[in-house]
């Protein structure tokens, strides 16, 4: 029995309590606030030796920037990355846990786990929750198989493609790349493809933007290039911005001698690894 | 079995939810202008966008009413097309009638009325007006839609307007500062000031980049000066 003293444990998991409250007062007419979500450019190509992965770097709060240099390229595996566009959170926290299953399950079947084991359960997840949560996913990566590419959508289906977009500026950036991917093309080529479609939504898509980050996946070797190129420059500021001394206000003073300082040393313990 | 009683909440009417055309569209765009005892300065980004696409980077948002007066708009295009074009006729017509160009002053009221005669259908723009005053002084008139009017020195309106507006408090009116000179603002010092704040609009405002157009007002005339802003 729950008392104030003894509380029930919180079952696991997100709490729905308020789900069909909301959805009646809905009905009636109040209106909820959106949730965030941010405009995003992320793409993915296969290439000869593996896939390549690229995101901007832009995260925005309905028509302002909130973080100029965000990562979008989120680490599931060592041979597995999974860019992320959508609500923040969502990507963050769906790639995170996600992430940590797949290390549970290498370590219990002792094998490089397999991007098709992680397309499976990222959607399988995305469903149960219907869409809610609102992380749509690029999913790389190269295992024992060869190299994979996966497009994983809110609601939870899946596409297995050669080369993949999505975000806001998903369409700047297939153009890109209907125009000029090809099959088994060399690093260079890839790399030079993935920065001009990322660099078509950063130009032309508005909720993308500031810089291109890459992440080269190949057969036991990931380069992951954060910051590969700054594509956009800030302007130099033209005046002199220094506040003279004294320019803030002091309202009042009070000056308190300090009087028998003890200094004690506490050597630092080492964490229990083991 | 009788009906289960359902309370009434007065505020969430069931009624049907109507869908209706929407008259306007919100292209962005900033504006900030800044006026000293003989000049005065009007400055707008040149990016023209809807939702998340950018329709032009180059769209003048500077209109030059007469050689003395210069109005900036940014918000709904389409009005800003429309209430410059009556802005302009209005110009010719008082010419014509009177035989001498309109004072800025005269310019700025007339604006005013303008924006209220559609009181209850407004043209969406933030209106930024500067010229000289009847001192001959440099002098800003910014408006809401419906037609206020305040004349100030300095004023930042559209999509980035109030990201700035309280950055030229602090640094041209010295607001909540101590011991800072009150010396007069020069051209150049506000010329400087008005690309470093719209190169910090671009950094935050989606809607605000590509290029500023910067007209100037002195004793000689209008001068036109462009500056390249971040594209993304």
């Amino acid at each position: 029995m729950a008392s104030i003293l003894c509380p029930d444990v919180p079952s696991p998991g997100f709490g729905f309590e308020n789900c069909r409250r909301n959805a009646l007062l809905e009905n009636k007419g109040l209106a909820f606030p959106k949730a965030q979500k941010t405009g995003t450019t992320i793409v993915g190509i296969t290439f000869k030796d593996g896939v390549i992965l690229g995101a901007d770097t832009r995260a925005t709060e309905d028509t302002t920037v909130a973080d100029k240099n965000s990562e979008k390229i989120h680490y599931l595996a060592p041979n597995m990355y999974c860019c992320g566009a959508g609500t923040a959170a969502d990507t963050e926290m769906t790639t995170q846990m996600i992430s940590s299953q797949l290390e549970l399950h290498k370590l219990n079947t002792n094998r490089i786990a397999r991007v098709c084991t992680a397309n499976m359960m990222l959607k399988q997840y995305l469903f149960r929750y219907q869409g809610y949560i609102g992380a749509a996913l690029i999913l790389g990566g190269v295992d024992t198989e060869g190299s994979h590419l996966y497009m994983i959508y809110p609601h939870g289906s899946s596409d297995k493609l050669p080369y993949v977009t999505m975000g806001s500026g998903s369409l700047a950036a297939i153009a890109v790349f209907e125009s000029r991917w090809r099959k088994d093309m060399d690093e260079e080529e890839g790399k030079q493809l993935v920065r001009d479609a990322i660099a078509a939504g950063i130009f032309n898509d508005l909720g993308s933007g500031s810089n291109v980050d890459l992440c080269i996946i190949k057969k036991g070797e990931v380069d992951y290039r954060r910051t590969y190129e700054e594509a956009n420059k800030k302007g130099i500021k033209q005046g002199n911005y220094k506040y003279p001394k004294g320019a803030t206000n002091i309202l009042s003073t009070k000056v308190v001698e300090v009087e028998d300082v003890m200094v004690t040393r506490i050597e630092p313990e080492r964490m229990d690894t083991a | 079995m009788s009906m289960i009683e359902r309370p009434y909440y007065s505020d969430y009417s069931s009624a049907p939810i109507q869908h209706q055309f929407s008259p306007y569209a919100d292209n962005g765009g900033s504006v900030v202008a800044i006026a000293g005892d003989d000049f005065a300065v009007i400055a707008a980004d040149t990016r023209l966008s809807a939702g998340f696409s950018i329709y032009t980077r180059e769209q003048n948002k500077l209109f030059p009413l007469s050689d003395g007066t210069i109005l900036g708009c940014a918000g709904c295009w389409c009005d800003t097309l429309t209430l410059t074009r009556i802005l302009k006729s209005r110009m010719q017509m008082y010419q014509h009638e009177h035989n001498k160009t309109m004072s800025t002053t005269a310019c700025a009221q007339m604006l005013s009325t303008l924006l209220y005669y559609k009181r209850f259908f407004p043209y969406y723009i933030s209106n930024v007006m500067v010229g000289f005053d009847t001192e001959g002084k440099g002098c800003v008139y910014s408006y809401d839609p419906i037609g206020h009017c305040e004349k100030t020195n300095y004023k930042a309106g559209g999509s980035a307007g109030a990201l700035l507006q309280p950055l030229l408090d602090n640094q041209i009116a010295h607001t909540n500062l101590d011991k800072v000179p009150k010396e007069p603002l020069t051209l150049e010092k506000a010329l400087a000031l008005l690309k470093d704040v719209f190169i910090s609009a671009a950094e935050r405002d989606i809607y605000t980049g590509d290029k500023v157009l910067i007209n100037i007002i002195t004793k000689d005339g209008i001068k036109e000066e462009a500056f390249d802003l971040r594209k993304d």
